[in-house]
């Protein structure tokens, strides 16, 4: 895990259910209204983290990164 | 295409991955599969153990076309979603491990997950108990995952690994089709090289084209829905999330109305089907199971299905419950109607034992 000044970076990649979402609610509770980047290699755990952040009314966004996905998710109202 | 593919990850998805399996089982019963058996994995892989001949409990020997369909079925899901991802390197000396325990427990109990609900749905209340157990088995390994429990990450590896298990699937699909060629004694018993029961649970099949048929179209939902009955409970207990169990909640009606519709729905205790009635050891043979599922990351077919989709893992899991399933007949640890092995209760004792170690003593390096 990296941070900078406003995004937290998590990297799940290679770990199996349940572990990237895991980490991403993890990081998430730390974040403190800062963004969280999860890197994650499976269409699996990206939905996973996609459909905890519909379910919390979380901010999501993903891209493509090189094989895998970085999404991206924060809380609105902090 | 893609819209059949985004449809199937969805919440709609996991419902009819669900429907399709509960409505599936017990058809396959009706033609032909042993009762409340329409699908099982842990008992389909012990009858290919049987059928390879890693134990020579001649009642349960059958190269059961179902589980390589379910790879090949998984394979063409994630090759066509372009999700096909060959990858290894968790651990997977560990996940062969939790593969041959998990089978032991499963025999104990006798049956999968899958099978314990659809035992439920046909009216076998002894699968309460295993159902019990399984969530309990679940309950303890959400606690080793949230001590910071991990097998490590798995990395890329050449597209050599990913095409193992289908290989593997085809290769067993010839040999079904083939083995009655093979070798028979003067009273018509299979002598090898692939054996094949005379009576018992092993005798009792659908046609194999059948069995494809249905394997590949589960596989095929699973992959795209991810369909997992571990996760199902997992992610109620650790996110409040009720997806996964949605499936399971549509595979339990489905399987109902179909038993009741097919006239197969039997309430009771006694009497049922490849079942027995001794409630602890149906409960502790699914503790065992559901632990050592949970902490190899998914149920006994998700892990088929992974390997399916590449997770080299995910194969080596699928591998150590059809050596654990050698084991568990030729030590004589797999339950029969009338209950218990002599060694059964000992054995999963012992594997509750070991599953317990490793989920308190491993950990992912440079988290």
């Amino acid at each position: 895990m990296s941070e900078s000044r406003d995004i937290i970076t998590v990297d799940a990649r290679g770990l199996a259910c349940p572990e990237p979402l895991m980490m991403a609610k993890s990081a998430l509770n730390r974040a403190g209204g800062k963004i969280v980047e999860v890197i994650v290699d499976t269409t699996t755990s990206r939905d996973n983290i996609l459909r905890m952040a519909e379910r919390e009314r979380l901010e999501a966004s993903e891209r493509v990164d090189g094989d895998g996905f970085i999404v991206r998710v924060e809380r609105k109202n902090p | 295409m893609k819209k059949v593919m985004g449809f199937l990850a969805s919440k709609p998805g996991i419902v009819v991955t669900g429907a399709v399996i509960g409505i599936l089982a017990p058809i396959l019963v009706h033609f032909g599969n042993p009762g409340n058996m329409g699908i099982c994995v842990a008992c389909f892989e012990r009858d290919i153990a049987g059928a390879l001949g890693l134990h020579r409990a001649a009642i349960v020997q059958y190269l059961r076309p179902e589980i390589p369909a379910f790879i090949l079925g998984s394979f063409i899901a994630a090759l066509l979603a372009k999700e096909w991802k060959p990858r290894t390197g968790s651990a997977p000396l560990v996940r062969f491990v939790l593969g041959a325990f998990a089978m032991i427990g499963a025999l104990v109990f006798l049956g999968c997950p899958w099978r314990a609900w659809l035992r439920l749905a046909g009216g076998d209340w002894n699968a309460i108990f295993g159902i019990l157990g399984l969530i309990s088995g679940i309950l303890v390994g959400v606690l080793f995952l949230k001590r910071g429990y991990s097998l490590g990450r798995s990395h890329p590896a050449p597209r050599a690994l990913g095409f193992a298990m289908p290989l593997l699937a085809l290769g067993l699909i010839v040999l079904a089709f083939i083995s009655p060629l093979f070798g028979r004694s003067a009273e018509g018993q299979a002598i090898g090289p692939v054996f094949r029961s005379l009576k018992g649970p092993g005798s009792m099949a659908v046609p194999i084209v059948v069995a494809l048929a249905a394997g590949l179209v589960i596989g095929f939902l699973a992959q795209r829905s991810r369909f997992c009955t571990i996760g199902a409970v997992r992610d109620v207990v650790l996110f409040r999330d009720p997806h996964l169990a949605l499936g399971i909640a549509s595979l339990l009606v489905f399987a109902l109305a179909t038993n009741l519709v097919l006239g197969q729905f039997k309430a009771g205790f006694v009497g049922q089907p490849v079942a027995h009635t001794d409630g602890l050891w149906n409960f502790g043979g699914m503790v065992l199971a559901g632990l050592a599922f949970t902490l190899a990351g998914g149920c006994p077919a998700r892990q088929i299905f992974l390997s399916g989709e590449g997770d080299g893992d995910a194969g080596v899991f699928v591998l150590g419950m059809i050596v654990g399933a050698g084991f568990a007949h030729n030590f004589n640890l797999a339950s029969s109607t009338t209950g218990p092995s002599p060694y059964g209760p000992a054995a999963t004792i012992f594997g509750i034992i070991v599953v317990a170690i490793i989920g308190l003593t491993f950990r992912e390096k440079n988290a």
